[in-house]
């Protein structure tokens, strides 16, 4: 027996254990060149001063520092900005779920014509985010603008128009991201209601469940894998909302609807920009953000994984 | 597929000119081809890639190649958006012989990095005296960094019609033009259209009242981060801007429009005067205005004891340093500065822009001749290249940000000047 084991080529003795390895290597290796070593170089850059050109120069964490008003001075200006615009994104973006939801439910019945209505509603998931925010950008403009038109009617006027006033522009484009956000959401939560048990709806009727209580108790429970992906979806895009804000206002007026992304693209890589150090501060520091969201998805997904084992 | 690319979009004004043109190159030519015969490759990228401009570039290179026969001309024509972020990569491996950029400030990253060549030696030539309105934009520590091929005016394009249905006339300084305002705004028409969306529109009337208040030396010394944003000139110069501002005389909600988008409210009489390049011209035309209802004058005197200073944004060309084939790029160079090619390349069927050459003569167009002239001889202060070019980068994005908040927020003006000294401190530590 141990003969013949010595006489097998080393390949075939630790087949078992090497041939995940093999599978798994050319993902790994893509992971790292296209995702772990570029993370590793935004930390390394953003300890330097660096116009993309010349040599870089290290700075520290003066570019941490400025950005987060450590020591004498006052905390970026326009940092502040986009962070609590960020928080409005993901806050709000959320509404996603719900509105996905409820017309999923609405449209989750077999009458003539259904394919063309879920067709229609899936719509704006399908247009480039470009087009949306150029569609959006017109319906707000100041007096010829549809919305203006129709707040008009109400005596409602917006000073300076949506996306010109400071204090409405970033929700004006968040409510543009919500229209394909909630399509998506509808669609992911079409997909879930084909999955849910009929007999247990059956079951839940006879008990006399119905409305609300059929949705909470009986629906919802069985959509939580739909609501997860939903919610991871909804997060993701919120924190990575750049071409409508580039498109719609392009971060103004005077900056007040930059979030992170753009912030940092606007530092690194515009017209005006090629501060890389600065700009890759801005991205760490996106990055732990987006990170604290990772962690508690996979922690999340690994307690459902042990749950049904 | 080079000789494709020409035959496929040769413009044909250019081409019915080839023939003259070249019978003038070859006779001028003696002066500055000295002797031998360029041959090789010539690499050449441009950022001309609007339909008239793309056309003019095409020209050069097809008149160009035509002087040089032995030589091998390899132009690509590059989005001229793109081409503000893709030079930094153009420049980089394996670069051009010849690039299109801007002058002043703008240089800047590209000299401190060595990717720019010096070539002071041909502005040592005496055919170059001719192009000494830009040579100062043209030098950075103290060597000279590219050559101009074409600049414009800026200045307040007006409804002639409207200002003559009001019985109102150019005004020469600023009581004159707050006086027009007024009457313009007693009859229900907003004096000035602007777009700020883009923030760089703001920076034109900043340049314009800042040096009109405090003349040209002031306004660079700021550009150049030497004088605080909170001294008093400048809050004179803000001030005198407030005075519109707190009239109603610029449109409303300007901060939602391009300066395209602005454009409207001139065309249909809202408002009659907008600040702008002369490229606005050709806009304005295209909306149906007839050089009967367009005019133009220059920004008006605020300050007595300053001369005039004016924008004119000189668009360039530049020799990487890293060029394979220096001969050919610099008698390109010469080429695109001879005061022939200047005057061709400006002429109204093709840029439609001013000659920086001197000798060079200019199109029959009342906006271009009254700007040749203003340029020529009532400049006495300087030539300023535009807020965003003028300032270094990092300031000039803050900076028009404050410009436009300025604009729609002029009590928040404390704020702004604040903000924008804390970044010149850091900027220019």
């Amino acid at each position: 027996m141990s003969s013949a084991d010595t006489n097998r080529g080393w390949y075939k003795r630790n087949e078992i254990a090497i041939t995940p390895w093999l599978f798994l290597l050319p993902a790994m290796l893509f992971f790292a060149v296209y995702v772990i070593i570029p993370i590793g170089q935004s930390f390394w850059i953003s300890f330097h001063q660096w116009d993309g050109l010349g040599d870089k120069t290290w700075v520290g964490t003066a570019n941490y520092e400025r950005l987060l008003g450590i020591g004498d001075q006052n905390v970026d200006r326009k940092f502040e900005v986009s962070f609590w615009n960020n928080l409005r994104w993901l806050v709000l973006y959320l509404l996603a779920i719900p509105a996905g939801l409820f017309i999923a439910l609405f449209l989750n019945q077999t009458v003539f014509g259904i394919r063309l209505y879920k067709s229609l509603f899936f719509f704006p998931f399908v247009i480039s985010q470009v087009v949306v925010g150029l569609v959006f950008s017109w319906f707000y403009l100041p007096n010829d603008g549809l919305f203006d038109v129709i707040t008009g009617w109400f005596g409602i006027d917006v000073s300076g128009g949506v996306l010109g006033n400071p204090n409405t522009a970033t929700y004006g484009i968040i409510a543009a991201g919500l229209w394909p956000q909630t399509a998506y959401c509808m669609i992911l939560y079409l997909t879930g209601l084909n999955a849910v048990d009929p007999e247990q709806v059956e079951a839940a009727r006879l008990d006399g469940a119905k409305g609300r209580k059929m949705l909470w108790y009986v629906i919802l429970p069985q959509l939580k894998p739909a609501t997860f992906i939903a919610f991871v979806v909804t997060i993701i895009g919120a924190l990575r909302s750049f071409d409508l804000i580039s498109v719609m206002t392009n971060g103004g007026p005077f900056g007040s609807t930059r979030v992170l992304s753009f912030y940092m693209f606007e530092e690194s890589l515009s017209e005006f920009g090629f501060r890389m150090g600065y700009g890759a501060a801005i991205a760490v520091v996106l990055f732990f953000i987006m990170l604290g969201f990772i962690v508690y998805f996979l922690w999340s997904m690994y307690q459902d994984e042990k749950g049904a084992r | 597929m080079k000789e494709a690319y020409w035959e496929d979009t040769m413009h044909s004004i250019l081409k019915t000119s080839l023939a003259t043109l070249v019978a003038a190159g070859v006779t001028a030519s003696s002066a500055f081809a000295d002797g031998h015969a360029l041959s090789g490759e010539l690499k050449i990228i441009s950022d001309m890639s609007n339909p008239a401009p793309r056309a003019v570039m095409e020209g050069l290179v097809e008149d160009f190649g035509a002087l040089h026969p032995e030589l091998e001309i390899d132009l690509t024509i590059v989005d001229r958006e793109a081409w503000k972020t893709q030079i930094r990569n153009a420049l980089g491996a394996n670069p051009p012989d010849v690039v299109n950029w801007y002058a002043a400030n703008r240089m800047r990253p590209y000299v401190d990095a060595g990717l720019f060549a010096d070539i002071s030696d041909l502005w040592a030539e005496p055919e170059f005296e001719a192009l000494a309105s830009t040579k100062g934009a043209m030098t950075l520590d103290d060597k000279q960094w590219g050559v101009p091929y074409t600049y414009y005016q800026w200045g307040v394009y007006y409804r002639k019609d409207i200002f003559d249905q009001y019985g109102l006339s150019e005004p020469s300084n600023w009581e004159e033009e707050i006086a027009n305002c007024q009457t313009l705004l007693d009859n229900g028409v907003k004096c000035y259209t602007i777009g700020t969306k883009f923030l760089w529109t703001a920076g034109g009337w900043f340049d314009y009242i800042n040096s009109r208040t405090n003349g040209y030396d002031f306004h660079i010394a700021l550009a150049r981060g030497e004088v605080e944003w909170t001294d008093d000139r400048v809050r004179q110069t803000f001030a005198n801007w407030r005075q519109l501002i707190d009239m109603g005389a610029f449109i409303d909600d300007h901060q939602n429009f391009s300066w395209q988008e602005a454009l409207p409210f001139m065309l249909n009489g809202e408002a009659a005067s907008y600040l702008m390049g002369n490229f606005a011209v050709a806009a304005m035309r295209d909306g149906g205005l007839t050089d009967d209802q367009l005019d133009f004058y220059q920004f008006p005197v605020i300050n007595a004891d300053v001369d005039y200073a004016e924008d004119a944004p000189t668009d360039t060309f530049h020799i990487a340093s890293g060029a394979q084939n220096m001969d050919a790029a610099k008698e390109f160079l010469r080429f695109v500065t001879s005061a022939e090619v200047q005057t061709e390349i400006n002429g109204g069927e093709a840029l439609g822009q001013l000659p920086v050459n001197a000798n060079a003569s200019i199109d029959n167009d009342k906006f271009l001749e009254q700007g040749f002239e203003m340029l020529s001889s009532n400049a006495n202060g300087g030539i300023m290249q535009f807020f965003d070019r003028d300032f270094s980068a990092e300031m000039a994005s803050v900076g028009m940000e404050g410009l436009q908040e300025f604009m729609v927020f002029p009590d928040n003006l404390e704020d702004i000047l604040a903000r924008l000294e804390e970044t010149r401190q850091r900027i220019y530590q």
